[in-house]
Parts: C-alpha cells; sequence; structure tokens
C-alpha cells in the first residue's frame, strides 16, 4: 500500500514538473502565433507519443525483472543525481533559480522575432508546440513506463502521470500566464530526491543484493537522502554567503 | 545533423546531463554492487556511500 502511494506521489511530482515546462511551451505559442497553430502541434506531438509507448511500453515490461531492475535502477539514479544536483545547486545560491517567466519571455520573443506567417495553421508555432509536447511528454512517459514497469504497476503510475498532466494543463488554462508561482526548485528538489532513493533500491535489487527490511528501505532511503541533500545544501549556502562577503572586501583591500 | 544523432544528444542530455562523472560512478557501483552480493556479503551499502561520495564531490567541483 505504501509503495503505491510513493509510487503515485513520484511519478505525479515528476511528471507535474514536466507538464509546467511543456505547458509554459504551448502557453507562449499560442499567445504569440495563434492558438490554432499550438493546439495542431500539441495534438499531433501527443500522436506520435501515443505511438511511441504503445510500441516501446510493452517490449520494456516483458525484459526479466532482475536485468529491468538494474538498467532502470542505474538510469533513475543517474537522472535522479541529476536533478538534485541541479535543485541543491539552486537552493544554495550557486546557479539561478530555473525562471518560468524567463523562459516564457524568451520563448515569446523568439516567437515575435520570426514574424507573424499567414497560414492558417502557422508552421513556426505548430513546431515550437509540437517539440515542446513531444520532448516533456517522452520524459513523462519515460518516468511513467520505467517507474510502473520496476513495481508491475503501469496502469497506477500511468493513472498518476494523466493526473499531473490534467492538473497542470487546467493550471495551465486557468491562468492563461506563465506558471512562475509554482515552485519549480522544490519540486525538482522532491523528485531528485525520490529518483535517487528509488534508483538506489532498484539498483542494488537488480545487481543481486537486498535490502534490509525488504520495501520498507525504500522509506529510509528518501529520509537518508533527503538528510544528506539537506547537508550538502546548509554546507554550500553557508560556503556561498562567506564567498559573497569575502568577495566585496577583497575589492576594498585592493583599493 | 540527422535525426537519430539529435535523438541521441537528446538522451544523452536527457539522462547523463552536466556531470558524465555521476554516471560513471553510479555504473562502477552497480558493478561493485554484484561483486559483493555475488560474494556472499551485503551489498545494501555500497550505493549510498557512493551516492553521496559521487554527489558531495560534483557540487565541490560546481561551487569551486
Amino acid at each position: 500500500m505504501s509503495r503505491d502511494v510513493l509510487l503515485f506521489l513520484s511519478v505525479f511530482i515528476a511528471c507535474a514538473v514536466e507538464g509546467v515546462e511543456a505547458v509554459t511551451i504551448v502557453l507562449a505559442a499560442g499567445i504569440t502565433r495563434g492558438w490554432r497553430s499550438a493546439w495542431a502541434g500539441s495534438g499531433a506531438a501527443l500522436a506520435l507519443l501515443a505511438a511511441i509507448v504503445a510500441v516501446l511500453g510493452p517490449a520494456l515490461t516483458a525484459l526479466p525483472i532482475g536485468a529491468l531492475r538494474l538498467v532502470v535502477g542505474g538510469l533513475l539514479l543517474v537522472f535522479g543525481l541529476q536533478w538534485l544536483r541541479k535543485a541543491i545547486l539552486r537552493a544554495s545560491g550557486y546557479k539561478p533559480l530555473h525562471d518560468e517567466e524567463a523562459i516564457f519571455a524568451a520563448e515569446v520573443a523568439e516567437l515575435r522575432a520570426a514574424g507573424r506567417e499567414p497560414a492558417r495553421i502557422d508552421p513556426f508555432g505548430f513546431t515550437v508546440a509540437f517539440k515542446g509536447v513531444l520532448l516533456e511528454g517522452l520524459e513523462v512517459a519515460f518516468i511513467a513506463v520505467t517507474f510502473g514497469g520496476n513495481q508491475h504497476n503501469v496502469p497506477l503510475a500511468a493513472a498518476a502521470a494523466a493526473a499531473a498532466v490534467l492538473v497542470v494543463v487546467a493550471a495551465g488554462a486557468a491562468a492563461r500566464a506563465p506558471l512562475a508561482r509554482v515552485p519549480e526548485n522544490t519540486l525538482k528538489y522532491a523528485v531528485g530526491v525520490m529518483l535517487t532513493s528509488f534508483g538506489m533500491f532498484w539498483g542494488t535489487e537488480g545487481a543481486g543484493g537486498h535490502w534490509p527490511g525488504g520495501d520498507a528501505a525504500i522509506l529510509a532511503l528518501v529520509a537518508f537522502t533527503l538528510l544528506a541533500s539537506a547537508l550538502m545544501t546548509a554546507g554550500l549556502r553557508r560556503r556561498h554567503r562567506r564567498g559573497a562577503r569575502a568577495a566585496p572586501s577583497a575589492g576594498a583591500a585592493r583599493a | 545533423m540527422s535525426l537519430l544523432l539529435r535523438f541521441l544528444r537528446f538522451a544523452y542530455d536527457f539522462v547523463v546531463g552536466d556531470d558524465p562523472a555521476i554516471a560513471v560512478v553510479v555504473v562502477l557501483a552497480l558493478g561493485l554492487v554484484a561483486l559483493v552480493a555475488a560474494g556472499g556479503v551485503a551489498a545494501w551499502w555500497v550505493l549510498p556511500v557512493a551516492v553521496v561520495g559521487a554527489l558531495a564531490v560534483s557540487l565541490h567541483r560546481a561551487a569551486r
């Protein structure tokens, strides 16, 4: 039961993050190039995504469970550590926070610079929406199929992914503006912790190891990863503040 | 650039990201888990140690 809840939450949060990025791009395309092109591009991307998942999804779940856990555990671990690393660098001040408003402004500027074209379906708006939905959608599909496949519960993972996408799309439709208020780095931090914890669990099981306490070890791994990353964030934050304080005084000494 | 190359580049950026050393450590650590487990010794501690070590070193390098 707790494993199902964790699976649902992990997939939901991870897919919500991807959904925020896709919706931001589609909003930018729709507002500047017309909604017809944005919806057409999004629809075409969703159709291609469905075909990709239909072809590759069953092949992935038909693999031997040990090999699947090893490969997917390793992938999740690498993927999760990258997310965690970026989130810690952002939280400690070493990297700018991921600003959805800046992304939106950049997309709008790029689209306006390209000029409005007279076609009923604007090719540029179509391509931008298509690219955004396809790439972010592939990430959503990857998360849902791998998480669900590992726990033999693809329907639950798919439901979590669909719920996340619906919630984000509804939020985007209601706001019709950049989703800057969604604390993206907090979401990414949480996803990084979840992916890393699941990656350690499945990677070890897939490589032939066993966890003391069985499935309950996942909760301990989440707590362990959370604690270790919080300590690293605090340490880096202190270091960043010391560096910021030292920089002006070094400049004053030189002057 | 061909579609395949662009897809491979996307897949690499998507999974490996900014620090390829993390991916190398993960692969080596999974190999160590397999070796330790095959020797009949508890191997659950390997990945947590590797994860903390890899993350700490990667963050230290990024913050320099």
